[in-house]
């Protein structure tokens, strides 16, 4: 507002408490203000109602001058804070009578209002200097020169700047009103209509909601700009959303995660431009850039939805899968051998074994090894020499004598007991009870045997009337080996 | 003055004949791909966009003067602009696809934080020798007067193959607006349609910076097309006007920033289109607030016709011998104020469907007034005698269900239900009222 905005920043690379401690604190009380009320624009998926009415603390100040003649912050802020509120009112209203889609009823009344208010400064530039820059990027560099004397109980009175005074003003009415009406905001947001039938009346909610983002983007305008006030209603409660599934923990997280990047953003903006050789930039800008980051490490390393997690588990269950296939892959071998020797013989030497439980279980040869060294080192499985004296072809002998020929252990034995177990007894089960064709049961038994445990097991077998062979004629573990 | 305002009207300057030129292009653009955003109900994509090519142009900008080029030429700030505004869409597919996050927050976040950083680069480049920032702070504001012939040239043929593409891709993106799923299912590459019209977004947007600014460039987008859907419901009509809208707001836009140098234009043509869209919002032919006020107080209006005809014939009905109607039984009848009631008989009076004696107080259906009075009644008793017979509905509550539908039920339907309740019925043309207290109807 002071045209302090076309300044050089006036610090050098220290660290000064007098004035970036007042910075750095502004920048604070407006993203707390800001994410408490931010949470709830985002999970009513409002969030660009933040951006309309941001736009239209512009026109508000200009009107606000040209009726009131003043410059007294008084009038100023009464003037933003009424249009944003109408911004509001006239999207609402154009959506719901004209039948305009929501975004663009939006778009039409903030985009008209914002230019109204850059015409309306031009025609009284020649009165006051409004610099509409300062209201799009903020002047915080400025916080500390502009100070109220604030008088405080034990130690007199201090020089506070008066853009702190003003955003903990409205922090603390923001908190009130988020904690006092907490029940109220809940339903309103989940539910409206139960808000509704329940006696209170959620448009009122809504429209309190209104005008305290309003008041809050009036108050943040000066030190972050109107832009980054989005940026400080939207992006730390965004990045609260992906990393909590309740509200109240969403908030908290978000006043904090705002809070954090205000003090990097101002922190970046002083350092990071003198690594280039430049001068520090605006710290409202990489305020915004900081919030950017924090949303940007949710998205990826967030402990439950983020996106490396969730490949993490997806591989996880996938290798889990694979190494419990490997297990039962050998225990069937290893049974095929006790009934028809010869032949499972002839084809566990036939081509490498690696690759043909590559083959069956649709995987590659490396997934395969790299199991049974796992299952090797967990002692469930043993490498032998493939000896070649059992193997009845000679003509690959010289080949096979290298190859090494993994063997279930005792401890390897039992587990894949119980896979198989579970498998063929949940085959029996379909066909029994869910009267699945038999050709289907394979695929059903090989997805649900990864999942099923001792209990469920029991289950099944009590449910089957505990069968000795499952419906393709194989023998089913039994049970009791397991304790043996 | 006026020898300036003649020169901008009678565009005596070479240079300002092609920059209101290309702004009238741009404007016609704008409103031609506005109308396919809007119906996709991506007003707003265009907004996010439009911030997200802050630090394209800045980087662009740091970049060339840093190779020792001209960093301020338009079009390889428009590059820069073009890279960052995909990145941006690219951000928002990302987040709202991979993650929980919807729609609008995901706008949100793309916006502020591209602009944040935006700032930050362009703060740097300030620091450069030459990097005074008027040249770039134009992209924030635009302005039109800024703009020399080649640039001009610029926008105008980027909008011409806008244009050219949505002429000639409109029957796929009509399609694609009204029913992606059955463009899909009929063969045409969705996805692709997609992207093409995504592209012709960014372009349209990129190129807008220039005139509008990019906090104003959203409105080129949405505010015409917005406001040619008040006047029609078809896509072409809608596409012409919307066009139109924008060509005036732009050239109007241009002309006054090019009198004015001081007057932002993107204000200035935002207004223009703003005060059009106020219009059409009021008195649009199809959907403004006015034609609908009226259509609703019409209908309200021969509603009442409606009901005061049938409750006449039926207080006729019940007492064939009487000759008239009292003021008194009329306002006991229909919970109608007498202010009201007053207007209704006045109206029907006028129209000739009743008869009132001197005093005002008596009324009488005259011969035209009774005959459709029996349509009416007769409407409402067979809708009555549907639910009754064939919705399994209680006597006494099918009078309210008939009241609210009876106004709308066109002629062939009153012919369905004839043949449907032709045994109901029986051999009379008027059926009984079913909660009538004399025990005929009932009986019936």
């Amino acid at each position: 507002m002071i045209g302090l905005a076309e300044t050089e920043p006036f610090w050098m690379v220290e660290w000064n408490w007098a004035l970036d401690g007042w910075i750095v604190a502004a920048g604070m009380l407006c993203a707390v203000a800001s994410s408490l009320l931010g949470c709830f624009l985002v999970l009513r998926r409002m969030s660009l109602l933040g951006d309309a009415i941001s736009h239209a603390v512009l026109p508000g100040l200009a009107a606000a001058f040209l009726i009131s003649g003043s410059r007294s912050s008084g009038w100023m802020f009464l003037g933003a804070v009424i249009v944003g509120v109408l911004t509001a009112l006239l999207s609402d209203w154009i959506h719901v009578r004209g039948e305009v889609d929501e975004g663009a009823s939006m778009g039409v009344v903030f985009t008209t209002l914002f230019a109204a208010g850059l015409v309306m400064i031009v025609l009284a530039a020649d009165k006051v200097d409004l610099d509409p820059g300062c209201v799009l990027y903020g002047a915080i560099e400025s916080t500390p020169l502009d100070t109220w004397a604030v008088p405080i109980p034990i130690l007199g009175s201090t020089d506070v700047p008066r853009v702190v005074v003003v955003l903990s003003i409205v922090t603390l009415i923001n908190a009130a009103f988020v904690i006092l009406f907490f029940k109220e905001l809940k339903m309103a947001t989940f539910d409206a209509e139960l808000a509704t039938s329940s006696g209170f009346s959620a448009k009122a909610i809504h429209y309190v909601l209104m005008t305290l983002v309003a008041v809050t983007a009036v108050a943040s305008f000066e030190s972050v700009g109107n832009i980054l006030v989005v940026a400080m209603l939207v992006v730390p409660a965004a990045t609260a959303y992906l990393l909590t599934d309740r509200l109240g923990m969403m908030i908290v997280l978000a006043c904090v995660i705002g809070a954090a990047c205000a003090w990097a953003g101002h922190v970046a903006a002083v350092e990071i431009p003198t690594w280039f050789g430049f001068r520090s930039t605006t710290t409202a800008g990489m305020m915004a850039v900081a919030t950017g980051f924090a949303f940007t490490l949710a998205v990826v390393a967030s402990p439950r939805r983020g996106l490396i997690p969730q490949l993490c588990r997806k591989h996880w269950l996938r290798w889990t899968i694979l190494t419990d296939d490997v297990l039962a892959f050998l225990y069937r071998m290893e049974e095929k051998t006790l009934d028809e020797r010869p032949i499972a013989d002839a084809m566990a030497m036939q081509a490498d074994l690696d690759a043909w439980m590559a083959d069956v279980l649709l995987t590659n040869r490396f997934a395969i090894k790299s199991a049974v060294k796992y299952h090797a080192w967990r002692g469930r499985i043993e490498t032998t020499q493939a000896e070649a004296s059992t193997s009845t072809s000679t003509a690959n002998v010289e080949n096979q004598s290298e190859t090494l020929v993994p063997k279930l252990t005792d401890v390897g034995r039992t587990e894949a007991e119980s896979l198989v177990r579970s498998h063929r007894l949940w085959e029996q089960y379909l066909v029994t009870r869910v009267d699945l064709e038999g050709s289907r049961i394979h695929q059903k038994a090989h997805q649900l045997e990864h999942f099923t445990d001792r209990q469920l097991q029991d289950q099944l077998d009590h449910q089957t009337d505990s069968p000795e062979k499952d419906p393709h004629g194989s023998p089913i573990p039994s049970a009791s080996d397991k304790q043996s | 003055m006026t020898e300036q305002l003649w020169r901008v009207i009678s565009l005596q300057d070479h240079n300002t004949r092609v920059v209101i030129f290309g702004a009238a292009m741009l404007g016609l653009a704008a409103g031609l791909v506005g109308c396919f955003t809007l119906l996709r109900r991506r007003a707003l994509v265009g907004d996010a966009l439009a911030h997200a090519a802050l630090p394209g142009i800045a980087i662009a900008f740091l970049w060339v003067t840093a190779m020792g080029g001209d960093g301020r030429s338009l079009p390889v700030l428009l590059a820069g602009a073009t890279v960052s505004g995909m990145f941006g869409i690219a951000s928002i597919l990302i987040i709202r696809r991979g993650t929980r996050i919807k729609e609008d927050a995901a706008l949100g976040i793309v916006l502020s934080v591209f602009f944040g950083l935006g700032l930050e680069l362009l703060g740097i480049a300030q620091q450069m020798k030459n990097g005074n920032k008027a040249g770039l702070e134009s992209f924030i504001y635009g302005k039109t007067a800024s703009m020399v012939a080649s640039d001009a040239w610029l926008i105008a043929i980027a909008s011409l193959i806008c244009v050219v593409i949505c002429v000639g891709l409109f029957k796929e993106f009509k399609l694609l607006c009204f029913d992606e799923a059955f463009a899909g299912s009929r063969g045409y590459p969705v996805v692709l349609l997609d992207a093409a019209l995504m592209s012709v977004v960014v372009v349209i947007t990129i190129i807008g910076l220039q005139a509008v600014g990019l906090v104003l460039v959203i409105a080129l987008l949405v505010i015409p097309a917005a406001s040619a859907r008040f006047w029609t419901d078809r896509l072409v009509w809608m596409m012409v006007l919307s066009s139109a809208i924008g060509m005036v707001g732009c050239l109007v836009g241009a002309a006054a920033s090019a009198m004015l140098p001081r007057l932002p234009s993107g204000a200035m043509i935002v207004l223009t289109t703003g005060v059009g869209f106020l219009i059409s919002f009021f008195v649009g032919a199809r959907r403004g607030l006015l034609i609908r006020m009226w259509r609703r107080r019409s209908l309200n209006a021969s509603i009442d016709r409606q009901h005061l005809l049938r409750e006449l014939y039926e207080l006729f009905e019940t007492d064939p011998s009487r000759l008239s109607v009292s003021w008194d039984e009329l306002v006991q009848a229909r919970s109608w104020s007498n202010k009201r009631l007053r207007k209704i008989l006045e109206q029907a009076s006028s129209d000739g469907w009743i008869s009132e004696n001197i005093t005002k107080m008596e009324f009488a259906l005259t011969k035209r007034g009774e005959s459709e009075a029996r349509r009416l009644t007769r409407r409402h008793r067979l809708w009555e005698l549907y639910l009754i017979h064939h919705a399994d509905i209680a006597p006494q509550r099918v009078d309210r269900d008939a009241d609210a539908i009876e106004h709308v039920l066109e002629p062939e339907t009153v012919a369905e239900l004839e043949s449907l309740l032709n045994a109901e019925l029986g051999e009379r043309r008027m059926p009984t009222d079913p909660h009538a207290s004399s025990t005929e109807g009932v009986e019936a």
